[in-house]
């Protein structure tokens, strides 16, 4: 997923990169007809338009049928989940319990318990692999499946004062 | 005021309004003030945004409340002198069109460096580090870093400037009616849906002018509800209001804010690219269209900064993943692609003006395609609050909109005047700041996609890399900036008004 969406938007950029460079190369030579330029642009800017909403259109319906994130209503059992507690704190974390198994889903029950957090999960290669927030007055609902057994990292992604940075612990995936 | 008349069912508007001499004389002023404000600002905060990529290299060393502190004034800073600035400029072109008040515009200028004071007072004498963002209920939860009254100036600074923001607005829109009757003509929507013929001289940066109006005006409405509603939490805790509720107009506010002031700047492209080409940029229904879309989809979008706040509403998350690729058609189709066939065999004399508001067109377009795609649910839970974000904004801020000031900045020097040279000095400015600002966009981009969170003090050993590369290349950015700041010391306050 992440290498993709970095070599996505590498070729994208590099596409316009390209596009504008051709402009600048072609900018020197006046062609005083500029009518004929709109002309000849705007019916290419047409498809172009068309082909944006034809992907966008794709793009947001493939990517959100089924929707990513669980249902919050729902409650996750324990007989097909594993469920941990999880509290987020200045500046630290309670994990309950702190072990699971690969290959089983985990439900997250994450909450902030007095400013916003932010529950990111990193392997041992410190590859981000999931994440919620960790908000007061609310419990969000986070379901992953660990493939890898391993000790697993949990860091702080929301910003919640002077040690944000040092709030870190591990879960251990068995 | 200039006159309208009626010729074969068309609007004709004679375009200019008239000032006299002492007020075209003090509207210089002010927006040399403007320009001039911005720039030393945005220096100062680009030397921030260095210490900071420093620290996380290793290479310096301080402490992590100074290092909060540093980013709180880089964010804040950075939005408000992308606000001043940028107002500035579209203040410049606007007031060409419609009668604007010299006065409210140095009041909202004296209002904002009132709120500046109060800010840089917040942070560096009472120590407030809790992020330009001020998410609640953090301002009131420092664990006694800060001070009860720290947050309080530091949130009253943002009111102050937004106060002042509301009245420049207000005599904006006051200055758009009474030239046009109604917002919906200044827009081109009675053009755009068949009740005046459409009239390709109506300008561009009334239709942009009006727009940020009336979503600025929006967006600092919703900060101020927010930022009255953290004050008084600060100082009576019994009142705890909705934390998802309170970053839900943050987020409005703040996406709202720095979106507008690209939006506001890129009149200078419009006005200035069609001069130096000598080829017109035509405003039609294909250009109301997707500026009509547009103050809609930036006050709409803003949910793709809570997606991993799981219990949004779905159709909201949906909303904003969909809106974010909607934000950027119109930049990919209209205005970028506008600027690409007005410059395209149009013998354009290549200045340090001219390449940066060309570049601006460049970082625009090229910095929606990171956006677009954290702003995928799916993908924004393995890129959300990484460096991706910062590399997505920093695209857009140092390749976008810095490029659209700098290059409105050299106008008013006069650089761009034809048979002018190149000065040596400028165009080391410019490839300085065009290689730091690619250099440090990607370093942070690459950062994210190695899954490197933002706002941390301190790396781990495996990330210092990437922070010493950025370190480079933030350099490279205060060079070029430096270069383009002084160039605007010297040379600004005694140039004429090139119009």
């Amino acid at each position: 997923m992440v290498s993709t969406v970095y070599a996505v938007t590498l070729v994208c950029m590099g596409l316009i990169v390209a596009v504008f460079y051709f402009v600048i190369v072609n900018s020197k030579k006046v062609e005083a007809d500029y009518p004929s330029i709109t002309k000849k642009w705007y019916g290419v800017r047409s498809k172009w338009f068309l082909f944006l909403l034809t992907l966008g259109i794709a793009v947001s319906f493939v990517s959100t049928n089924p929707f990513p994130i669980p249902d919050q209503k729902k409650d996750y059992p324990e007989n097909d989940h594993q469920v941990v507690k999880v509290g987020a704190y200045q500046w630290y974390w309670t994990i309950a319990p702190n072990t699971v198994d690969a290959g089983k889903p985990v439900a997250f029950l994450v909450t902030g318990e007095d400013v916003n957090h932010g529950f990111g999960i990193y392997d041992e290669n410190l590859n981000l692999v999931g994440q919620t927030q960790a908000m007061p007055g609310y419990t969000n609902k986070f379901l992953h499946t660990f493939d890898k057994p391993g000790k697993y990292k949990i860091l702080c992604l929301e910003y919640c004062g002077l040690a944000h940075h040092a709030m870190i612990t591990e879960l251990t995936v068995k | 005021m200039s006159s309208t008349a009626v010729a074969s069912g068309k609007i004709e508007y004679s375009n200019s309004v008239e000032y006299s001499d002492s007020e075209n004389r003090n509207a210089l002023i002010a927006v040399k003030a403007h320009l001039i404000g911005g720039l030393l600002v945005f220096l100062l905060m680009m030397l921030a945004g260095l210490t900071m990529r420093a620290v996380q290299g290793t290479w310096l060393e301080i402490g992590a409340d100074l290092f909060y502190q540093i980013m709180t004034v880089h964010g804040v800073g950075v939005v408000g002198a992308a606000g001043i600035a940028s107002t500035g400029v579209l203040w410049y072109f606007l007031r060409q069109y419609v009668r604007l008040s010299n006065s409210i515009f140095w009041i909202n200028f004296i209002i904002f460096l009132t709120g500046v004071v109060m800010i840089l007072g917040s942070i560096f004498l009472g120590g407030y580090g809790g992020a330009w963002t001020f998410l609640y209920p953090l301002p009131a939860k420092s664990m006694g870093v800060w001070s009860t009254g720290a947050a309080a100036v530091f949130q009253l600074g943002l009111l102050v400037i937004g106060t002042g923001f509301l009245i420049l607005y207000l005599d904006m829109g006051r200055g758009i009616l009474a030239r046009y009757g109604s917002l919906s003509r200044a827009l081109g929507l009675t053009q755009l849906f068949g009740k005046e013929a459409v009239d390709y001289t109506h300008p561009a940066t009334v239709v942009a002018g009006t727009m940020v109006m009336i979503v600025n005006f929006l967006g600092i409405a919703a900060g101020a509800v927010v930022l009255v509603m953290g004050l008084i939490n600060l100082y009576t805790p019994e009142f705890q209001p909705d934390a998802l509720l309170m970053k839900n107009l943050i987020y409005f506010f703040g996406h709202v804010f720095i979106n507008a002031t690209i939006y506001a700047s890129v009149t200078a492209v419009y006005e200035l690219l069609p001069r130096y080409t000598g080829r017109p940029w035509k405003t039609n229904k294909v250009f109301y269209a997707a500026w009509f879309a547009i103050v809609f989809m930036v006050m709409a979008v803003y949910p793709h900064h809570l997606m991993m706040d799981f219990p949004m509403p779905q159709w909201a998350l949906i909303v904003g993943q969909v809106l974010s690729f909607g934000s950027g058609i119109p930049v990919l189709v209209v205005t970028g692609y506008g600027a690409l066939m007005i410059v395209y065999r149009s013998g354009i004399q290549w200045s340090t003006t001219t390449k940066l508001l060309f570049l601006s067109m460049f970082g625009w377009a090229a910095g929606v395609i990171p956006a677009i795609l954290d702003a995928m649910i799916t993908v924004n839970r393995v890129f959300h609050n990484t460096l991706w974000v910062p590399g997505h904004f920093h695209f857009y801020l140092l390749l976008g909109l810095l490029p659209m000031i700098f290059g409105f900045t050299y106008h008013l020097i006069g650089e761009g005047r034809q048979g002018d040279q190149l000065k040596a000095t400028d165009n080391l400015g410019f490839y300085a700041y065009l290689i730091g600002a690619l250099m440090t966009s990607m370093v942070f981009l690459a950062s994210g996609a190695n899954g490197i969170p933002r706002r941390w003090a301190t790396h781990m050993t495996e990330w210092v890399t990437f922070a010493q590369v950025g370190t480079v290349a933030a350099a490279l950015v205060v060079l070029g900036a430096l270069i383009f700041t002084l160039r605007a010391l010297i040379s600004l306050p005694r140039a004429a008004d090139p119009r």
